[in-house]
């Protein structure tokens, strides 16, 4: 728009709302025509304190999109991101949301740290008809209280996410009699404990849960917490708590010294290695929702894992933490999905339905294993964990005898409720548990 | 000052049909813009009580209140036409209790109470977790509008239809309000408390009904961001959401009813914009704007409205 005259107040009034009415003129294109941008929204946090999780995701994807267009694109098309903040707010994130797939016309939407914004987004997604991929929100309700056409997830949920550390904890450290859990006090901390309490119950019964606590989301003194945790002597200690909180609770136990007396489970600490270092201690377990780890002992490829960490590295001066590789699954998904697509087509451009119907049962790499998408469109990933230990190459700690669990025994079947398949469990899981891998060379 | 009454009249029905405009030729403004005239008719509330030189930090609490009375009556009355109505009662109830503790206390006392209630419900929200979903959220299942049971753009428009709907007539209401005796005497609760009181006239009670009609606004605000949204969560009540509120309305200024609207569609669309070009330094844009206005134009969005009518009549 064109402003010549200099700006008063009426034209600053009719400049606003000819912006407001211009952008659906702006980028009309036939549906199923090969377009000459990829466009593609992702929602992360970019504010708060999940932009932890939130930052380095969206440096992966940034990097990510360069690597894929220096290449040429995702079947020969340039890739273009779109970021969408999702501090502000579940109102503020579906307007977004609707911006996006409406006015920016994206063609696919990876959504959600949050699993709260993930609940909000797939249902519209199926509204909208747009393919959504679930790259990085843990909540294992969506796909076993819904089913979609649009929505995938290309990553694990937090069903095997926490079966995996209980599983790990009962075959390395059978003998333990009582434990102590302190989560956040929000969902995902209420949910993880449902999961594990019940999993707990079913193939180790007769633990003494000593105590509850769900310190506040975002608290900053566990002063508290850690005088009782000394005073109950718990043979466990599990937390899933993550970001500035963890790092917290990590700092006070190691500066009372609760490390010595009791064995930590941590199934979202490899987040968090390189900023607490070595206050923690080595024996203690550590998990990361899902396989990755920069250390991998048996990666499918393991030039391609050494590329990614190092460019993230050098871009970034950080170890690539979970989020970073969720976002590489999300893009490796999508390329292959593209790719099958595309193929089934006959070679031409795939629509939207077109393009949905390539996921159920698709398979793509993540820079440490080959993944598959099941029907019910949830994703099965390994899950690593590992215990801590010291290396002299790293200011942190790192993890040794690391466990690869298998992704279809550590959680429930198509169409089978988490709390439910839980239930059916028996003492041959705990004896399934494959031994730790030894790194290779 | 009779010729700007009737101008704001004009210049309402004029940004109503811009605001239709609007959201016709771009539907994922529609969505935007509902939720703005939502949170304008919540702020509309706020203004009331910014007439009585009182601020509430916490009206949040019945956006929440109203917004969470959708999610959990929908299941059971599944229509739009009954909820807001029953979100509306909700707020309005609660908003009486708490009224009546909170208009014995003045400025900085009053804001904080409203403050810490709002926080008291937030903290209720995620600590009942196994009814409330915690942070999850709760999900507003289909309802119908009117018995239509809609879908799509139909539902959208139905939703933005009532959100607007709601505004003019909270808008002509507080309107009423203002110019009636007891819309006057707030005014004199800002300026010298005791003369209401040699006059007969009890503040606490003119108070307090501003107070409850407040929180039957932010109620349906609540309500129809519910509904628009589809999923509500504990954020709603959290003092971010009433910092907000109150951002808007000093955005928009305390001068007239239709500083709010302006204010919140200012709000919602400079967020957008910002969110749009620089996806993490939106809020350093709000900011900035939010500077713009306390230094250089005090009466708000509707005070620099309001001089231009006024330097045109005089001259």
């Amino acid at each position: 728009m064109p402003v010549t005259s200099p700006l008063t107040r009426r034209g600053a009034l009719a400049a606003g709302f000819g912006s407001v009415l211009l952008p659906a003129g702006l980028s009309a294109q036939a549906p199923a025509a090969k377009p000459s941008e990829l466009k593609i929204g992702i929602t992360t946090f970019l504010s708060g304190p999940a932009s932890v999780f939130g930052v380095p995701g969206r440096n992966a994807a940034e990097m990510l999109a360069e690597e894929i267009n220096r290449e040429g694109g995702i079947g020969g098309v340039p890739i273009r991101l779109f970021f969408v903040d999702e501090g502000p707010g579940i109102d503020h994130l579906v307007g977004e949301f609707r911006r996006l797939v409406q006015n920016e016309k994206v063609d696919v939407m990876l959504a959600s740290i949050s699993s709260g914004s993930c609940l909000a987004c797939t249902p519209l997604a199926e509204e909208l008809r747009k393919v959504t991929l679930l790259w990085d929100c843990g909540t294992q309700r969506i796909f076993e209280e819904g089913s979609y056409k649009y929505a995938f997830r290309s990553q694990a949920n937090s069903t095997p996410e926490m079966m995996a550390p209980l599983l790990y904890l009962l075959k390395h450290k059978p003998d333990f009699r009582s434990l102590a859990v302190v989560n956040q006090d929000y969902a995902w901390g209420r949910d993880s404990w449902e999961l594990w309490k019940a999993a707990m119950d079913v193939l180790k019964p007769g633990v003494r849960v000593v105590a509850e606590l769900f310190p506040r989301f975002g608290a900053t003194d566990f002063s508290a917490e850690v005088t009782r945790l000394l005073a109950l002597r718990p043979d466990v200690v599990l937390s899933t708590s993550w970001g500035g909180d963890l790092d917290t609770f990590i700092r006070q136990s190691a500066e009372r010294r609760l490390f010595e007396r009791s064995t930590f489970v941590l199934p979202l600490a490899e987040s968090s290695l390189e900023r607490v270092g070595r206050l923690l201690p080595p024996g203690h377990i550590v998990g990361s929702r899902g396989d990755h780890w920069h250390q991998h002992p048996r990666p499918a490829d393991p030039a391609a894992l050494q590329r990614f960490v190092a460019n993230y590295r050098r871009r970034f001066n950080a170890y690539p933490i979970y989020p970073t590789y969720h976002m590489a699954q999300a893009f490796s998904a999508l390329r292959a999905a593209y790719a099958k697509a595309t193929a089934a087509n006959g070679g031409n451009w795939p629509s939207d339905v077109q393009l949905a119907g390539a996921f159920p049962g698709l398979e793509f790499d993540s820079p440490t294993a080959r993944l598959r998408i099941r029907e019910d469109g949830q994703a099965l990933e390994p899950q690593l964990i590992g215990t801590t230990a010291q290396d002299d190459r790293f200011p942190f700690p790192i993890m040794d005898r690391m466990v690869v669990f298998p992704p279809e025994t550590i959680m429930p079947p198509v169409g089978q409720k988490s709390l439910d398949w839980i239930r059916t469990l028996t003492a041959d899981a705990v004896s399934r548990v494959p031994d730790p891998v030894r790194p290779a060379g | 000052m009779r010729g700007l009454r009737r101008a704001e009249i004009l210049i309402a029905l004029l940004l109503a049909a811009a605001i239709v405009l609007a959201a016709f030729s771009t539907p994922w403004l529609r969505f935007v813009l509902t939720v703005a005239l939502a949170k304008g008719v919540a702020v509309l509330g706020i203004l009331l009580l910014l007439r009585a030189g009182q601020v509430s930090f916490g009206h949040a609490l019945y956006v929440a209140l109203g917004a969470y009375a959708v999610a959990f009556l929908a299941p059971r009355v599944p229509e739009a036409a009954l909820l807001l109505p029953l979100a509306a009662v909700v707020a309005g109830l609660v908003g009486t209790v708490v009224g009546l503790f909170v208009s014995r206390y003045r400025e900085i006392f009053f804001g904080m109470l409203n403050l810490a209630l709002s926080m008291v419900f937030y903290s209720v929200l995620e600590k009942l977790y196994h009814i409330t979903r915690g942070t999850d959220g709760i999900r507003v299942p289909a309802i119908t509008v009117l018995g239509q049971p809609l879908e799509g753009s139909s539902y959208d428009w139905a939703v933005f239809a009532m959100a607007l709907g709601l505004a003019l007539l909270f808008g002509l209401l507080a309107r009423a309000y203002l110019a009636s005796p007891v819309g006057q005497a707030l005014a004199a609760i800002k300026t010298r408390e005791t003369r209401l009181d040699f006059m007969g006239v009890s503040p606490r009670r003119v108070l307090l009904s501003a107070y409850v009609l407040s929180a039957v606004m932010a109620g349906c605000a609540g309500a129809v961001i519910a509904m628009a949204t589809r999923h509500v969560t504990p954020l709603l009540a959290y003092w971010t959401a009433s910092g907000e509120l109150v951002f808007i309305a000093v955005l928009g200024g305390a001068g007239g009813v239709l500083g709010p609207f302006l204010g919140a569609a200012t709000f919602e669309l400079v967020r957008v914009y910002a969110a749009a070009t620089v996806a993490d330094a939106w809020g350093m844009i709000l900011g900035a704007v939010l500077l713009l206005v306390i230094l250089f134009a005090r009466g708000g969005l509707w005070g620099i409205v309001a001089a231009r009518l006024g330097r045109r009549r005089a001259a």
